[in-house]
């Protein structure tokens, strides 16, 4: 199916650092306009008996809210995250042990899903564990006139008839994890779809310049 | 094939960076961060691409959690002691074992004097991701060759994998250059950790510090640095 994705495509200004915390063994800060999470990673660490799993790494996500205990909905985002990253990462390499990813929000300004995902694909990248491919995340919003948008803020996103997360592959541009929220058509969810994989080799280029520039003193 | 990969040495390579062999399949060893997967080769982790003739290849990353590899010397620090073995953590995920037999010279009578606490320089005999990884203290031929457990005194204290590949690499700048600071033992495991002994305390902190400063400072920045403090301690 053609469509048009040029003129809808417009990712708000995003910024990302690696290694910033000295405590964990990987950690990322990725900021997506006014969104900002900070990311971090512990693993391969030993493992509790209960939670082991005897051919691949155990892989635990915890999201912490800005303010206030974590609820139903920091749940459910940390479920698509963990089901996301277990899809990337290379978990059988490290059997019978745990891996921990803690996603702190630091401001949220729209686009929090695909901003946890983003954060945390860099951190995972910065622990240096195995992975078979990259993942980003990608927000549309459906306006009440049908238009999309990608990347939204939290006042567009308030305005929109449905809003759509994609987690997105770097080796096939393949859609890994969905979620969705509002109503639309099928031929606006393909749109979408389509929008959201051209966003995605914006934010792979990103991925690239930015791990480039952070091996740029040893080179 | 090995044309592809060789363009890229010295690149920053990204998790899922695939290169495939074009007609025939060529002799390629792939090191950490690169996996075969048919007629591909993957690769799994960020960070440079390093060559070594005639065909090794590997991926330079810089992590900061230690994975045990076969036949690397390491410091290990003794938490428990429970029959026969010995429990050493090494900064890995599990803990490994270090026999009581491993030791040069050690017998069924003679045990080495080993407490809880002390540290050991070993070096891994098994180290697979299915097995509990084992240390030994000794080499093939029953010697310590410098392994065993650590004296009175010195600093232990942690830097980066990336950092300790480059202080362990032969005809390195940065212990060349720190050797003429002042006059110190140095021992370097592979996990990152570093255990340094110089005449006064103050000497090891000051070594310490400048070893957590070498990992993000150009050459020209980490000379003017030990000058610096070159001709303070003097």
């Amino acid at each position: 199916m053609e469509v048009d994705v040029q003129s809808t495509l417009t990712l708000r200004e995003f910024g990302c650092e690696q290694n910033l915390l000295s405590r964990p063994d990987g950690s990322s800060s990725f900021v997506q306009g006014d969104s900002s999470v900070l990311a971090g990673v512990y693993g391969p660490a030993e493992v509790k008996v209960n939670k082991e799993i005897y051919d691949r790494a155990t892989l635990e996500v915890v999201i912490h809210p800005k303010s206030g205990p974590p609820g139903v909905r920091e749940r459910a985002r940390e479920q698509c995250v963990r089901e996301t990253c277990e899809a990337a990462l290379l978990s059988s390499l490290h059997p019978r042990s745990s891996l921990s990813l803690v996603l702190q929000v630091v401001h949220d300004d729209g686009s929090l899903l695909a901003c946890c995902l983003n954060a945390a694909c860099m951190a995972l990248m910065d622990a240096g564990l195995p992975m078979g491919c990259l993942f980003c995340g990608v927000t549309c919003a459906i306006d009440q006139e049908g238009q999309i948008i990608t990347d939204p803020s939290a006042q567009q996103e308030k305005n929109s008839r449905a809003v759509l997360t994609f987690a997105i592959d770097s080796a096939q541009r393949r859609v890994m994890m969905s979620t969705t929220k509002g109503s639309f058509s099928v031929n606006e969810l393909q749109q979408c779809i389509a929008v959201s994989q051209k966003a995605s080799e914006k934010i792979f280029q990103f991925y690239r310049d930015s791990v480039k520039r952070r091996y740029s003193k040893t080179l | 094939m090995s044309d592809c990969l060789k363009d890229k040495v010295g690149d920053v390579l990204l998790p899922g960076d695939i290169f495939s062999f074009e007609i025939k399949p060529e002799k390629v060893i792939c090191g950490p961060g690169l996996r075969r997967n048919g007629d591909e080769i993957l690769v799994c982790k960020s960070g440079i691409l390093r060559h070594k003739q005639p065909n090794m290849y590997w991926i330079d990353s810089q992590q900061k959690r230690y994975v045990p590899a076969k036949g690397e010397s390491v410091i290990g620090i003794v938490t428990a002691k429970s029959g026969d073995i010995f429990k050493v953590d090494v900064g890995g995920s599990e803990l490994a074992t270090l026999s009581y037999l491993a030791f040069e010279g050690a017998t069924k009578r003679n045990r080495p004097n080993v407490k809880v606490g002390d540290l050991v320089y070993a070096q891994f005999i098994i180290a697979n991701k299915d097995m509990e990884p084992e240390l030994v203290c000794i080499d093939s031929c029953g010697r310590s060759n410098g392994m065993g457990v650590f004296g009175e005194g010195g600093l232990l204290f942690r830097v980066s994998l990336g950092l300790v590949r480059r202080l362990l690499a032969p005809q390195n700048a940065i212990v060349k250059e720190l050797e003429k600071v002042f006059p110190f033992e140095m021992v370097v495991g592979m996990n990152g950790r570093v255990w340094v002994k110089a005449q006064t305390t103050q000497h090891m902190l000051v070594l310490a510090n400048l070893l957590e400063s070498c990992e993000n400072m150009t050459a020209q920045q980490r000379q003017a640095l030990f000058r610096r403090v070159a001709d303070g301690a003097s």
